[in-house]
Parts: structure tokens; C-alpha cells; sequence
């Protein structure tokens, strides 16, 4: 996620101290990971040296924190193409749970066992996000969403292989 | 309703090497397991794999060729049809996928029918209906008919129906098959929550991963053959 | 991104707007009829259940468009065989023969028989028979032969005394059941026998059926037919829902509205042809089984059975027509979508007016000829069909409203009642059609036989034979006293004859009145003497037929006649002498024989006889006159049976066999009916439960057509632990409800018309209450049937495996 951006979209309703866009991000998208502030700080400072913010004001007081930003002509204008431009899909070609089955097939362990065992972790993680999901509000619930459908998207490859490991088990061997 | 309390560790039902076959092909293949009072248990696997063939023989609808099904410390497979009959219509509930709600019955009347069933007098049986409506959150629904609500709807009026009765088991059958995700999130959601409330065990037959992560464990059936993962964890 | 210039060519070719010429139609039947035989193990079932229904509604049209051929040929072969002569008795000669009427009856089965004494060698041979049969043999029918054979047939070999030589071909008998028999005999005398010089030459022109029973007769073919017409109009739209669905299928890949009326159109043609060639074999069959059927004593000859050929074509043709209106007129109440089926016509609820104006038109119709139904006036057979027609399907008009308004009052109630009445509350329509065919014939068969009841009086005559006194009659000509009194011996110890009171009736004329014509010199005055009747019996016969009162061997009596006879009293007061030997045929034969009227002799009253007759004249008891001295009398005998004897009947029979040609036997009745009445009357109720039971067939059909849509719901009902019985009782309820208002308006109705039929010729209405309830009960019962038969498909569906989708 690009944290330069973000910052960037929250200053269009207005400009805001530092701390107030800490607050603000952590609100809405930092369920996970709250900014520290430093983070903010150095953000703050290359969006200032690339001109895409100015500084409003420094309001009487010590401290960095002090200082309100507001966004350029060339800040709106660089939000509006990030928004534009849409995301790379991730082509998760490359998985470790792909290594391990032929592996597993190659060394003649029980694959259907490590599915299994992958699957019954993949659900109990499902689990938990549905657990918070009915209890958190409409962004958890979305957020948890994001991560259930990934997860079951996982859990429909796992179901996939199994049934047709032993396609693989001769292809692998050959 | 019910006075059971949710007791985890005492077996409620259990399956012992199930067998039955439709046909040439076996659907059950030697499936064991056990679940407990008030517990969520999915069943999982990929279609044709006899998921809702074990159901059937769990629920006492069909009789397994071999094998024993132990409700509550008694043999299912071995009492007759209308003993069979009889617990599903007091120690059950049902929810499928499709075609269930009796379409020429109001919605009121149709989660009424099981206590009707059982032997409830109409109006106490109505009035019990209309307040399990409400709890599903389709109170305004009483006097249509399923073919007049959405599917979303239907499947709370039948969620509701299961649970009238104050059942010890319900048996879900691809409960959220026939609606989108959103309908099928608020259905288990109640279906789930509605359980828990009342101490009732769910069955849970599914090929959807979300719908089984409302589960509290799963059973993977694979070539009728069942895996208990809590065995395997 | 250029916009394509104007005239630039255009890549698709321009839209056409659907026009319907003939070819467009043919086009879209076609692809209906493709559809029909290409669509798999269902589509195939349900054809044949289509093509059964309309087969076995064309059976019975064929059936019923052969009637006038089947009577005229009975008839025809009836004249040929009629040797019935009138005229001047003809001469001996090698062209002519006696005959003689033996028509007898065998357990209540009519016995046709002739017995013939050819005078030459050249006489008239009777149709069916290569020649006249030998004395002492006879040629009988192949039934007759058959029962002769058997062991049921020996009484009846007893009173044949003939060694059987021949059959009897086609061309003799009525139908290959009739009992015939013609024997050859050499000793028959003109005194009993016809001298006849042809068989069945003189064809009289058949005499019509009368006013009233032509009404019948209209009446009962309407009430037959409609009927079949409903049962065919129900075969056709077996399986339409799921036809309507793959409609709605075709819909969605672009055909519009009219195309998928044209191709359901096609589809339905498909199963009206198939029928059609259904209903031929199913015609053939029966045609072929109707030989060996006997039903209410009518047995008819397959090659008889040859619809006319106007009829058949019409048919061949309306059928198909038919079936193809019917589908258009069912798709129009339904919008075929794309997505799927909407039906218009549960939206709307049914108003009442409309459908009680097709019973009033009716009404209108037939209003115009009350009272003008009698005698040999000439009807209007299409106006009275129309009139009938109208009237009852007003009733199946109204029916649909009916059951959509009861049952909208229903709720609650238990599971089974409250299941089952929800069903009929969401779709009334489909159940009301379903009964309407056994509305429509209930309500026929009662208006019929309340029609039938209340003009029996005019074709059931009171004979005034009272069966209690006596209940049968034999009387045998006999030549003097001995052979009378052997006569009555004969009778009293045949077997199963409790009592047999015999009579001698003969003549007596004034003494000296012989003397007299023969002194006048004119042949003609032996037949101009007055002659009065002299009866011999003992006390017991005579107080049978007169008030004797106080009675011992020796009394005498005088019966006076009424005011109408010419004879005057006193030539039979006491005292008066009178001559016992009155002239026979006009001729006077012997010498007198002259008898006194004793002075004991007292007037009395006379008493009607068992067999319904007044008798008057002078009664002696054989002490005052010898029967001996009698000659040329008919001596009758009045029988009484042990009601616990089988075939009492049949040993008086064939002792009056025994007795010679001139003996006779009748079994004496209260009442006597009309045979043109009770063939029809018969042949309506073999059609009506012939029809009933069709309906019940069709009526099976759809109710496992039915069952099977229901398939999953059942088993999901099942599974929760639903008792069978349940729904059982609710199948039997979601039957039973519309069929008790169908019945109920089918009473109604049935009286309805009833009423009017009877204000056509002029009867009073009397509500026959009794026919009601007996056509009402088979209804009723043939829903039972439907209902017991379609429970184990019911059963077999409830098994869990409706719920496997896998």
C-alpha cells in the first residue's frame, strides 16, 4: 500500500497537522499496523521536497507536530492518477505449498496429509477473521472479507491438488 | 424451548463405519466420526463425494447398508420408520438447499408445521412461529407466501422452521447454495447464532469454505469415505 | 472509431416482421412435433398417457358413431326373420309351411323359437339356416348349443326335445348371444300354426322412436359425449407444466409469443394423431371383445359395430382440431416469458355472472318447448342438443367459482385438511377441471334418470296381475274332461308348484238354438247364435275369480256381465236350459248336449282373477257338471310357486312343453315395461359408467402427474419426520373437497336439467332422490378408486431418495 498516497487522498478534504493524519489513517486502515509517527514525518517531509504538499502554517509551540499540511495543485493531481491507474493483479505463481506437495510426492510422504493438515490451518485462520468479522463494524467485516475470500480461494487450489494428486504423483515421478 | 444446555464433551452423535451405496458406485464408504451437544461441525467435500448421503443416514431419513448411527446412546439404523419419523420430527430440524417451504402455506404456517407435526395446537404453534420470525429478522414476512419473498428471505422462513421446534440437531444441507454471499453470510450468521443460543448442534453439509468457517470444526468426506480433522490435528 | 457512413452495407440482414402464412405455421407444428418424440423417457411417458386418454375418448366416439349403423342392421335382420302373416289363410302348397311360436323364456333369458312343418317340398327357409330342420331335429343359435351343452342348460334340453343337427349363421340372430332355436316338426295343424309362404319378405319401414324417446335418445348422447369431450380436451394438457416451461426455454433463445403457441400447438397434435391411432386399436379391440360381452342381455356382432363413414371422418379430423384449440385457448391464460411462466388467470378472481348466463341461454332454449314434447311431434334435435349442451356446461362453468369461493373461506383446520386446502386456495383452477368431467356426467346421468322416472308411467303399464295370488298361468286346449283333468294333474306335482287351481272354460248356447240355425238353411247363423261362458272348477279356483261365499261341491253360480255386453241375463237364470255344445269357429259339429241350470243357482259378484281379467257366465262346481261333459274347452291353471325352489319357473315351462303346441305358460307380473324403453335405459347406463370410468382414469393421470412435481417437497416433508398418513389424508382431502362440491353441484344441476326435461314432455316434476343419490355414489366412488390407486405411487415417492440432487 502506498502510505505516501493515502496521506496524499487525506488531505483533500483539508489541511491537517501530522498527528491528525496519524489519527486519521490508523481510523480507517490501520487495523493492523497503526503509522508510527515517524513514519508520518518522513512521508510528510519527501511529499513536501517533491512539492505535492506545502506547509500552511506552524502553530505557536514546540515540536514538529506543530506544522499544518495542505495538498498542491500537483498533490490532487497525483492522487487523481494513482487512484486511476489500477492495482497489479498478484500472479502467486511461485507458492511454497506447491514446493512442499511435489516434494511431499517426490520423497514419497503422505501429500493428502499435508493438504489436510494445510487446509485445517488454512480454516482455522477462516474462523477466527469470521469470528471478528461478526463482531466488528462494516470496515472490519470488509477487511475480513478481503482476507476470507483469499483464503478460500487457497482452500479451493488445496481442494483442487487433492483431488488431482495422483495426475501429479505420476507426472512428478516420471 | 430447549433446556438443554450446551454440554461439549458429552457424544451426541456418532457414525461407525458407514456404508451405503446408490447404485454401482458406493456413496459411503466406511465413514466415522462423532459429534458433540452444541457444536458446529461442517461437512466438507468436493460434489459427489456423498456429503448429503451421510446427512441423510446422520438425520435417519435413509438407512445406512452397514454400520451403526448412535443418536444419544441409541442405535438409529436399527428403529423403525416411524420411530425414525418421530425423532426427526421432535429432536431435529432441517434446512436445505432448495424446495422446501411448502409453497401453498403462508410463511407463518410453514414454521409452524413442525410443532403441528408434533402435535401443537395451531394458535400456540403460530404464535411460536411468528416469534422466530422475528428473531430472523423477517417478522413482515408471516402472512406471504414463499413464492411471493426473495431467496434470501426463504431461506431465513426455513432457517426459522428448523429451529421452531427447539431441535437437539440440525442438519443444513448446502443451506446458502441457492443465494449470493452476502444473503448466505446473514443466514448462517443467524442460523449459527440461533444454535449456539439454544444449544443446538449443527450439522453442516458444504462445499464453501466461508459457509464452513462458521463452523467450530470440519469433517472432510472424500470418495464416501469421512476424515474427522480434529482426529488429525 | 469512425461511425459507419449511411449507406454503407449492412451486416446483418434486414429484420423481418414475423408474418403467420401457412408456412410459418407448418414450420412452428412441426418443430412441436419434434420436440414430442424427442423428448426422452418423460416426453415419451407422457405422450402415451396423452395419446391413451385421447385413444380411449376416440374409442368411445367410434363406439357411439357406430350406434345407428349397429341398430339398423339388428333391425334389418329382425324384418328378415319376421314371419309374422297377415291376410287370408292361405292353401297348403309345395311353397308353403306351418309355423308355430314356441318363444319361451330360460332363466329369465328370452328363448327365440319356431317350430316349422313345411306342407312341400319347397318351402320358405328362415335366414341363417340352409334348410328347414328334419322332424325331431332342430338347428339352434351357437349360444343356445353352448348352453345346451351345459350343465346349466338341462332343464331348458328337457323342454327342447329335439336332437340338435345345425346352427344358426349370422344372418339369423340378433347378436351372437340371442338363444334361437327352429325345429321341424310334421304334426302341426292350422288349428295353432301359421301357413306362411315367405320369411321376412314384406319389409315394413321402421316405425320412429316418438317424441319422447327421441328426447332421450338426444339427451343421452349429449350427456355421454360431453363427457369424452372433456376427457379428451384433459389428455391433451397432460404435462403442461413442464411443457410450458420448455417453452418458456425457447423464449429465451428468441421465439416470440404466437411461436410458441403454434409449436405447444404441434405438440399437442402430435399426441391428438397418436391418440387417434390409439383410439382405432382401442375401437378394433372392443369391436372385437363386444362379440363375447354381454352386457344388461344386449350382445351385439363385431362386424355390426361400422361407424358411418361422415361421422368417422369427422372425427378423424375434429380430434386433432380440437386438441390443437384447446392448447391455444389453455396458453392463453398464461404469458410464456423468457424466464419463465406467468399465470394470469389466479390473479383475477372469478366473478359469478358470467358463468350463470351459459345455463340461463340454455334455459332460454329449451323454455320454448315445454309441453310440446309428446306424441310423434317433430323436435328440433339441435336445439334441444344446444339447449342440454348449454345447461351443462354451465355447470362446469360454474364450478370454478364455486370451489375457488368455498375454499377461500377454509383455514386452519388440521395439517392433512389445512395442506390441502392452502394447495386448492392457490390453484383452485387446476382442481375444478380436473372434476369437471365427472360433474358433467353425474349431472347428466341424474337429469336423465330423473327423466326416465318421471315418464315411466307412460311406458310401465299397470297390468292389473296381482303376483301374490298367483304367479304364474299355464292354459292348454283340451278336447274333453279327462284330458283336462290330466292337464291339472300335470301341473300340481310338478316340481316346486305349491298349488295349481285348475279351470275348464268353454261354451254354452240356449237349448235349441242349433236346431234352429240349421233348419234356417244360412251357413252363416251357427256364428250369429249368442253365446255365453260356462266355467267348471272347483270351490278353491272359482272363489278366485267370484264371490262364492259359501261353497260345496254341487253348488252353482251366476257371474252377470256389465252393461256393455249384449247378452241378455236371463238366458242363464235358474232353471234355464241351455245346450253345451256351442259351435266352434262357427261350425256346428255333434249333437246337443243339453244341461238345466239348476234352481240352486245364486247371482254373485265377480272377482278379478289373478291374471287381471273379469270373468262372467255360469260357474259349476263339477258336482252340478261334469267336466266330461264338457268339450272343447281351454282348461287354465293358476300356479302358485315355492318361492324357495330354484327353477320352480322352469319345470311348469316344460311341463307345459310336454303339454303340446297349444298349451302356453305366462308368469304373471304387476307391471310391464316398454322394451324400446329398457334397451335405451340400458344402453345410457352402460355409456354412463363406461364414462365414469374413463374420467377416472384421466382423473389418475393427472393426479400422478401432480404427485410427481411434488416429488422433492414430499420427500423435504419426509424428512421431517412427516407421518405418511398425513399426507395421505391430505392428498384424499385436496381430492375429495372438489369432487363433494363438484358431486353437490352436479345434484343441482342434474335436477336442474331433470326439471326441465320433465316440463318438456309435460310431466310432473318429482325429484327422483334415489337415482341422485345412486349416480352421485358412483362418482363418489370412482374418486375413492382414483384416490386408493394413486396412494402406492404416492408412497413410492415419499421414499428419500427424491432428496438426493447428487
Amino acid at each position: 500500500m502506498s502510505i505516501g498516497h493515502t496521506l496524499l487522498g487525506l488531505l483533500e478534504s483539508g489541511p491537517r497537522h501530522g498527528y491528525d493524519l496519524k489519527r486519521a489513517f490508523d481510523e480507517r486502515f490501520g487495523h493492523d499496523r497503526p503509522l508510527h509517527y515517524g513514519q508520518v514525518y518522513s512521508t510528510m517531509a519527501r511529499l513536501l521536497k517533491n512539492g505535492l504538499v506545502e506547509v500552511e502554517g506552524i502553530e505557536p509551540g514546540s515540536g514538529p507536530e506543530r506544522k499544518r499540511y495542505a495538498i498542491t495543485d500537483a498533490g490532487l493531481t497525483d492522487v487523481e492518477t494513482w487512484l486511476a491507474q489500477p492495482e497489479k493483479p498478484e500472479p502467486y505463481l511461485q507458492t511454497t505449498l506447491y514446493t512442499k506437495v511435489v516434494l511431499a510426492l517426490l520423497t514419497g510422504r503422505s501429500a493428502i496429509d499435508l493438504l489436510d493438515t494445510q487446509r485445517a490451518e488454512h480454516l482455522r485462520l477462516m474462523r477466527e477473521l469470521t469470528r471478528r468479522k461478526s463482531s466488528g463494524d462494516l470496515a472490519d467485516q470488509l477487511i475480513c472479507d478481503h482476507a476470507l475470500f483469499h483464503l478460500e480461494a487457497d482452500l479451493r487450489w488445496l481442494e483442487l491438488t487433492a483431488a488431482r494428486l495422483d495426475q501429479l504423483a505420476t507426472e512428478v515421478r516420471k | 424451548m430447549t433446556s438443554s444446555t450446551p454440554q461439549p464433551s458429552t457424544p451426541l452423535l456418532s457414525a461407525d463405519a458407514l456404508h451405503k451405496t446408490y447404485g454401482p458406485t458406493p456413496a459411503l464408504d466406511g465413514a466415522d466420526f462423532t459429534i458433540r451437544s452444541g457444536e458446529v461441525v461442517a461437512v466438507m467435500g468436493p460434489s459427489g463425494s456423498g456429503k448429503s448421503t451421510l446427512l441423510h443416514c446422520l438425520a435417519g431419513i435413509v438407512r445406512p447398508d452397514a454400520g451403526k448411527v448412535l443418536y444419544r446412546g441409541e442405535e438409529l439404523s436399527a428403529m423403525s420408520d416411524a420411530a425414525r419419523s418421530a425423532l426427526r420430527r421432535g429432536d431435529f430440524g432441517f434446512v436445505f438447499q432448495f424446495g422446501q417451504l411448502v409453497p401453498e402455506l403462508t410463511c407463518v404456517e410453514n414454521v409452524a408445521l413442525p410443532l403441528r407435526l408434533n402435535g401443537a395446537k395451531r394458535k400456540e404453534a403460530e404464535r411460536l412461529a411468528t416469534e422466530w420470525l422475528h428473531r430472523l429478522e423477517v417478522d413482515d414476512l408471516g402472512h406471504k407466501r414463499p413464492g411471493e419473498v426473495s431467496g434470501g428471505q426463504g431461506q431465513r422462513v426455513a432457517v426459522a422452521r428448523a429451529l421452531v421446534g427447539g431441535p437437539r440437531v440440525i442438519f443444513a444441507d448446502e443451506p446458502t447454495g441457492a443465494l449470493d454471499s452476502l444473503n448466505g453470510e446473514r443466514v448462517m450468521r443467524l442460523l449459527t447464532d440461533a444454535a449456539r443460543d439454544t444449544g443446538a448442534a449443527v450439522v453442516l453439509v458444504t462445499h464453501e469454505a466461508r459457509v464452513a468457517a462458521y463452523s467450530d470444526r470440519e469433517i472432510v468426506v472424500r470418495d464416501g469415505k469421512s476424515r474427522d480433522m480434529e482426529r488429525v490435528a | 472509431m469512425s461511425t459507419p457512413s449511411e449507406n454503407a452495407p449492412r451486416t446483418t440482414p434486414p429484420r423481418t416482421l414475423p408474418r403467420t402464412d401457412a408456412r410459418t405455421w407448418v414450420r412452428d407444428l412441426a418443430l412441436g412435433a419434434r420436440f414430442t418424440l424427442a423428448g426422452g423417457k418423460e416426453g415419451w411417458i407422457r405422450n402415451l398417457l396423452t395419446a391413451v386418454g385421447v385413444g380411449l375418448g376416440v374409442a368411445v366416439l367410434l363406439l357411439a358413431s357406430a350406434v345407428p349403423a349397429m341398430m339398423q342392421a339388428r333391425s334389418d335382420r329382425s324384418h328378415d326373420r319376421d314371419d309374422m302373416y297377415f291376410g287370408e289363410k292361405l292353401k297348403p302348397t309345395a311353397s308353403t309351411m306351418l309355423i308355430n311360436n314356441t318363444d319361451t323364456v330360460y332363466h329369465g333369458v328370452d328363448v327365440y323359437g319356431r317350430v316349422l312343418d313345411p306342407d312341400g317340398d319347397k318351402p320358405p327357409v328362415p335366414p341363417g339356416l340352409s334348410r328347414v330342420p328334419a322332424p325331431g331335429e332342430m338347428t339352434v343359435s351357437p349360444a343356445l348349443a353352448k348352453l345346451l351343452d351345459s350343465s346349466e342348460g338341462k332343464l331348458l334340453k328337457e323342454r327342447l326335445n329335439y336332437r340338435v343337427t345345425g346352427t344358426i349363421a349370422k344372418a339369423g340372430l340378433l347378436g351372437p348371444a340371442e338363444l334361437v332355436y327352429y325345429a321341424g316338426s310334421d304334426t302341426l295343424t292350422d288349428a295353432h300354426a301359421t301357413r306362411v309362404d315367405t320369411i321376412g319378405g314384406a319389409r315394413r319401414s321402421s316405425e320412429g322412436l316418438g317424441a319422447v324417446l327421441t328426447l332421450l335418445v338426444i339427451i343421452g348422447l349429449v350427456v355421454l359425449l360431453m363427457p369424452v369431450a372433456i376427457l379428451i380436451a384433459t389428455a391433451v394438457r397432460f404435462g403442461g407444466e413442464r411443457r410450458d416451461r420448455r417453452l418458456a426455454a425457447l423464449r429465451l433463445v428468441g421465439a416470440d409469443t404466437r411461436m410458441t403457441r403454434r409449436i405447444a400447438a404441434g405438440e399437442a397434435l402430435v399426441g391428438a394423431v397418436v391418440g387417434l391411432v390409439f383410439g382405432l386399436g382401442f375401437f378394433l379391440l372392443g369391436r372385437h371383445f363386444t362379440g363375447q360381452i354381454e352386457l344388461y342381455r344386449l350382445s351385439v356382432f363385431p362386424s355390426d359395430v361400422r361407424p358411418g363413414t361422415g361421422l368417422a371422418l369427422l372425427i378423424v379430423l375434429g380430434v386433432p382440431a380440437a386438441a390443437v384449440a384447446v392448447t391455444v385457448l389453455a396458453l392463453r391464460g398464461i404469458a410464456i416469458e423468457p424466464l419463465g411462466v406467468v399465470r394470469n388467470a389466479a390473479l383475477r378472481k372469478r366473478r359469478l355472472w358470467w358463468r350463470l348466463l351459459i345455463p340461463v341461454a340454455g334455459l332460454a332454449l329449451l323454455a320454448p318447448l315445454f309441453g310440446g314434447v309428446q306424441g310423434n311431434a317433430d323436435l328440433n334435435a339441435y336445439q334441444i342438443s344446444a339447449g342440454a349442451i348449454l345447461l351443462l356446461v354451465g355447470v362446469t362453468a360454474v364450478l370454478p367459482w364455486l370451489v375457488e369461493m368455498i375454499v377461500n373461506r377454509f383455514g386452519g383446520g388440521r395439517i392433512p385438511w389445512q395442506l390441502a386446502t392452502r394447495r386448492l386456495q392457490l390453484n383452485s383452477g387446476a382442481s375444478a377441471r380436473m372434476v369437471n368431467g365427472i360433474t358433467v356426467a353425474v349431472a347428466g346421468a341424474i337429469a336423465l334418470q330423473m327423466l326416465f322416472s318421471g315418464i315411466e308411467s307412460g311406458f310401465t303399464s299397470d297390468t292389473g296381475k296381482d303376483p301374490n295370488r298367483a304367479q304364474m298361468q299355464a292354459s292348454v286346449d283340451v278336447t274333453d274332461g279327462p284330458q283336462a283333468t290330466a292337464a291339472f294333474q300335470a301341473y300340481r306335482t310338478t316340481p316346486g308348484v305349491r298349488s295349481a287351481l285348475g279351470l275348464v272354460q268353454t261354451s254354452a248356447i240356449p237349448d235349441g238354438a242349433a236346431a234352429k240355425a240349421k233348419a234356417s238353411g244360412n251357413p252363416d247363423a251357427a256364428g250369429e247364435i249368442l253365446e255365453f261362458p260356462v266355467i267348471v272348477g272347483d270351490c278353491a279356483a272359482l272363489a278366485e275369480i267370484a264371490a262364492v261365499g259359501d261353497c260345496a261341491d254341487g253348488s252353482v253360480y251366476r257371474v252377470l256381465p256389465d252393461a256393455s255386453y249384449t247378452t241378455p241375463p236371463d238366458i242363464s237364470k235358474a232353471g234355464a236350459r241351455l245346450d253345451l255344445n256351442a259351435p266352434q269357429s262357427g261350425v256346428l259339429t255333434g249333437p246337443p248336449r243339453p244341461w238345466t241350470v239348476p234352481a240352486t243357482a245364486r247371482t254373485v259378484k265377480s272377482r278379478t282373477s289373478p291374471n287381471g281379467d273379469v270373468q262372467w257366465g255360469i260357474l259349476a262346481t263339477p258336482g252340478t257338471l261334469d267336466v266330461a261333459r264338457t268339450q272343447q274347452a281351454r282348461a287354465t291353471v293358476l300356479i302358485k310357486l315355492d318361492a324357495q325352489r330354484p327353477d320352480a319357473e322352469e319345470y311348469v315351462r316344460n311341463t307345459t312343453a310336454r303339454l303340446g303346441e297349444s298349451a302356453n305358460t305366462y308368469t304373471l307380473e304387476g307391471t310391464r315395461t316398454v322394451r324400446k324403453y329398457t334397451s335405451i335405459k340400458r344402453g345410457l347406463l352402460i355409456g354412463a359408467v363406461t364414462t365414469l370410468l374413463l374420467i377416472g382414469i384421466s382423473l389418475l393421470v393427472s393426479m400422478l402427474e401432480q404427485l410427481r412435481e411434488r416429488k422433492k417437497l414430499l420427500a423435504v416433508l419426509i424428512a421431517f419426520g412427516t407421518r405418511r398418513s398425513t399426507l395421505g389424508l391430505s392428498v384424499l382431502w385436496q381430492t375429495a373437497l372438489p369432487v363433494a362440491l363438484g358431486l353437490a353441484l352436479a345434484v343441482i344441476g342434474g335436477l336442474g336439467l331433470g326439471s326441465v326435461l320433465l316440463k318438456m314432455v309435460g310431466s310432473p316434476i318429482r325429484v327422483d332422490w334415489a337415482s341422485a343419490a345412486t349416480m352421485t355414489g358412483v362418482g363418489a366412488g370412482v374418486v375413492l378408486l382414483v384416490t386408493l390407486l394413486s396412494l402406492p405411487p404416492l408412497w413410492r415417492m415419499m421414499r428419500p431418495d427424491g432428496l438426493r440432487t447428487e
